[in-house]
């Protein structure tokens, strides 16, 4: 075995909530399904604006389809999700995660066990091509009211003919749509739109995702506190509820004990002597390949997936015009400005235009997104790259052979392996294992342990 | 030369035209479009021509190291081209940001093909059901006339506007009136020789295909082709401009079959909608591309789209529906099962093709022609 520095590391103090954050969203589906307990429920993307509905009550519970996807996928059921979906007509290179859901209403199963629980509405925040469609076959066979928000276009990057008067239209077209879904959402409740509580959400998620961010910056420290298969279960959290107060409080712990290892030393992997950034999300019926990479003392420290989804985050360039992505900060004045509906819609909507840079790739990526991962590779102290060419998403596609160019020729090896987020039928583990045996090798890594 | 042949001169020898026309317009600039959402009459006011960059059909090898394995067809046919240096004449391109795989076309030529087009973009919304979008895309459309002027180096005037939109208004009715003429029991014009008519204004001054339609439509009137009509079949799905797919259902079917009508959007959807004049000329166009029948990406929360199939359908005595999609398209994908349902419940028979850049003639047409077999009662019993 060749001998390498090791690193102390230990599981995660925080760990059990966040376990317990996650599952708290679908045990209150499975209530909800079986008829335990009326959550109110309203399902569609997780990314954009699951705080909206918030004003409607505590009981509120947002079911969303991407990260539902996921579990599916890491649950072992996606196999039987998607033949649900393929029976009913559906093409088997449809989006993953929009099988593995609509597949759940087809055959009236919730992945976590019980029927599929029936949202009182849908709704939506349209960014990527699939998820204003995904929701419409969703509603129409649930017989469920729908509303989508239309982001349009997104900001566009710094250097690509953005004028204020483009951005004030796009921001005002968002905003006036905001306004619209209250209504609408007031309308098929039969519920009273609380605006405190809306207040309460979006402070909630301004200040969490801002924090994750924050987190995320940590990862720069040699060694990384976190390992990218650990950020997955802290990640979602944001994800799923970054609108709450849990949420908050949470990431706030996480940024608390992520100092705290970085100053005892603390590893996420304790061999790490290469470090890769990741691209796109991972397959996530197949994390072990992570742990894979540990073997030859290799730590995958985040990506732009897992850094970014959500929001958060600011591109900028420096003085020497070098782009970077750091935290984006909470306005000083955010409590005054959320003190009445407009204003807080107001800070949901221009905190998701301004740093919300997956949205914003999706729609028009261009060099910009491939800048993002090179600043990553490179501020992050990466080694190398790795890239899930992943057939099951659309949106994390874009661009992504982009991006590979670009990692090269910024001197970043990049480790290629194609699958599907969601569906394990189009992974082939064999060949995955063999080209990280063959990358590992080309840069002179043997494995620690076996 | 006939009209017909003339469209599909046209079609057939695109990069003359566009070469052709550079010669007789020094100081005109040509923008490639990405997609039929990109307003055209804005460009055409500026003295430039636009024209869309549709499919070659041929293999190529070109786009790996740009464009994922899981992007449709047509998108990498698209960027195969620029690659090639077919489109060397392009002084722009132009995204009307329809979807994420002519995004992802649109990213790799900008960026990768050479020479360097100047990178236009209109950021029409992605909802067209949306009630604010109307006012959304107004103002972007401002924005765009801005760039637009900038880099062609001419003022946009009321004047020019207007000149656009009746050129642009009246290609659209040329064109619905020819489509009418299908709706006969014996169409004077088949399917292909439609797509060679429809296509060919997606690639040319609208102004001098004007011309060739008024002849066209005059000489249409007293046609009558000497075929079988066979079953009156509607085709419906994404970008359609494959000639071999075409002929291989009207001419190389043992029964016959000829497409009436159709909704994809190098047919009816690019033209059956004009601009309503107004005083405001950029609210009147706003207003044109949002009520045109729309691209499945961008047709929801309802599906309104459906209708005005089944509209179509019924007015041109359709038999049958071929409903093709490219390979990848979610958007498509995901209305494919309600959209046939829909269809299905109306007594209209579906059947469903995966298209790929070049066409399996012998098994798609032994296909269809079961499903054709299925129409016919009367070689059944």
């Amino acid at each position: 075995m060749t001998q390498t520095k090791k690193y102390s590391t230990k599981s995660f103090d925080c760990w059990d909530r966040a376990k317990e954050l996650r599952i708290d969203i679908y045990r209150k589906l499975a209530q909800k399904a079986s008829g335990e307990k009326d959550w109110l429920v309203a399902s569609g993307g997780t990314e954009g604006l699951i705080g909206l509905p918030a004003g409607l009550g505590d009981d509120y519970v947002p079911f969303g389809g991407e990260p539902y996807g996921a579990a599916t996928s890491a649950l072992g059921r996606s196999e039987e999700m998607m033949r649900h979906c393929e029976t009913k007509g559906y093409a088997r290179d449809l989006c993953g995660y929009c099988r593995n859901y609509l597949g759940s209403i087809f055959g009236d199963k919730f992945s976590f066990g019980g029927k599929y629980p029936h949202p009182d509405f849908y709704f939506q925040l349209h960014f990527c091509d699939t998820h204003g469609k995904w929701y419409q076959p969703a509603a129409a066979y649930t017989n469920k009211p729908y509303f989508v928000i239309d982001l349009g276009a997104s900001y566009r990057w710094p250097k690509w003919h953005e004028s204020d008067k483009r951005k004030e239209n796009k921001f005002n077209y968002l905003v006036t749509q905001m306004h619209d879904a209250i209504e609408w959402m007031q309308k098929v409740t039969g519920r009273e739109y609380d605006d405190e509580k809306l207040a309460a959400a979006v402070y909630n998620e301004v200040m969490s995702t801002s924090k994750w961010a924050e987190c995320c910056e940590l990862n720069k420290n040699v060694p990384a506190p976190m390992d990218e298969k650990t950020m997955y279960a802290f990640y979602i959290i944001h994800v799923l509820r970054r609108h709450t107060k849990e949420a908050v409080e949470f990431f706030n712990s996480l940024y608390d004990e992520l100092k705290d290892r970085i100053a005892m030393g603390i590893a996420g992997v304790g061999h790490e002597r290469f470090r890769m950034v990741h691209n796109s999300q991972p397959p996530w019926y197949a994390l072990h390949i992570f742990r894979y990479l540990e073997k030859f003392g290799v730590v995958c420290l985040g990506s732009q997936y897992d850094f970014m989804l959500s929001g958060g985050w600011e591109y900028y360039y420096d003085e020497n015009d070098v782009p970077h992505v750091r935290a984006a900060v909470p306005p000083d004045d955010l409590k005054e400005k959320i003190k009445t509906r407009d204003g807080a819609v107001r800070v949901l909507a221009s905190w998701l235009l301004d740093y919300g840079l997956q949205i914003r790739s999706f729609r028009f990526p261009m060099i910009e997104r491939r800048n993002i991962d090179v600043s990553i590779a490179r501020d992050w102290n990466c080694n190398a790259a790795m890239m899930h060419l992943n057939r099951g998403c659309e949106g994390w596609a874009v661009g992504q052979l982009e991006v590979r160019k670009a990692l090269v020729e910024a001197g970043f090896p990049v480790l290629t392996y194609e699958g599907n987020v969601a569906d394990p039928r189009e992974f082939d583990e064999a060949r995955t294992f063999a080209r990280i045996n063959a990358f590992m090798e080309s840069q002179g890594l043997q494995r620690l342990v076996d | 030369m006939g009209v017909i042949e003339k469209f599909q001169d046209i079609y057939e020898n695109r990069h003359e035209y566009v070469r052709d026309w550079k010669s007789r317009n020094p100081k005109g600039k040509v923008l490639g479009c990405f997609c039929t959402y990109v307003p055209e009459e804005i460009p055409y006011a500026a003295g430039v021509l636009p024209v869309r960059l549709v499919g070659s059909h041929e293999i190529e090898d070109e786009t790996g190291p740009y464009l994922f394995g899981m992007f449709c067809p047509f998108c990498r046919d698209v960027l195969a081209q620029g690659l090639e240096g077919k489109y060397g004449y392009l002084d722009g391109i132009c995204d009307g940001n329809a979807c994420m795989h002519l995004l992802q076309s649109f990213e790799a030529w900008g960026l990768n093909v050479e020479p360097k087009p100047r990178v236009l973009r209109v950021d029409t919304p992605s909802s067209t059901q949306n009630p604010h979008c109307r006012k959304y895309l107004r103002n972007e459309l401002g924005c765009f006339k801005e760039d637009v002027e900038e880099w062609a180096g001419n003022e946009i005037t009321e004047e020019s506007l207007d000149r656009a939109i009746a050129v642009y208004n009246e290609n659209r009715r040329l064109m619905r009136d020819i489509y009418e003429l299908r709706k006969a029991d014996n169409p004077p014009i088949t399917g292909l020789e439609s797509m060679y008519m429809v296509v060919s204004s997606q690639l040319m001054d609208k102004d001098e295909h004007n011309k060739i339609l008024r002849d066209a439509l005059e000489e249409l009137k007293d046609r009558h082709l000497d075929r079988e009509v066979g079953t009156r079949l509607m085709i419906v799905g994404s970008e359609n401009d494959d000639v071999e797919f075409m002929s291989m259902i009207e001419q190389k079917m043992v029964l016959p079959a000829t497409v009436i009508i159709d909704d994809h959007c190098t047919g009816s959807r690019y033209f059956w909608n004009e601009v309503i004049p107004e005083q405001d000329r950029l609210q009147a166009i706003a207003t044109r591309y949002i009520a045109r029948t729309p691209c499945p990406a961008k047709d929801f929360p309802e599906y309104r789209r459906f209708n005005n199939i089944l509209k179509l359908a019924r007015e041109w005595n359709v038999e049958g529906v071929i409903v093709i999609q490219q390979k990848f398209c979610d958007p498509h994908e995901i209305d494919v099962p309600p959209l046939r349902q829909f269809l299905e419940n109306h007594d209209l028979p579906t059947y469903l093709l995966e298209l790929d850049v070049t066409v399996p003639v012998g098994q798609f047409s032994t296909r269809i022609e079961a499903f054709i077999e299925s129409l016919m009662e009367d070689l059944i019993y």
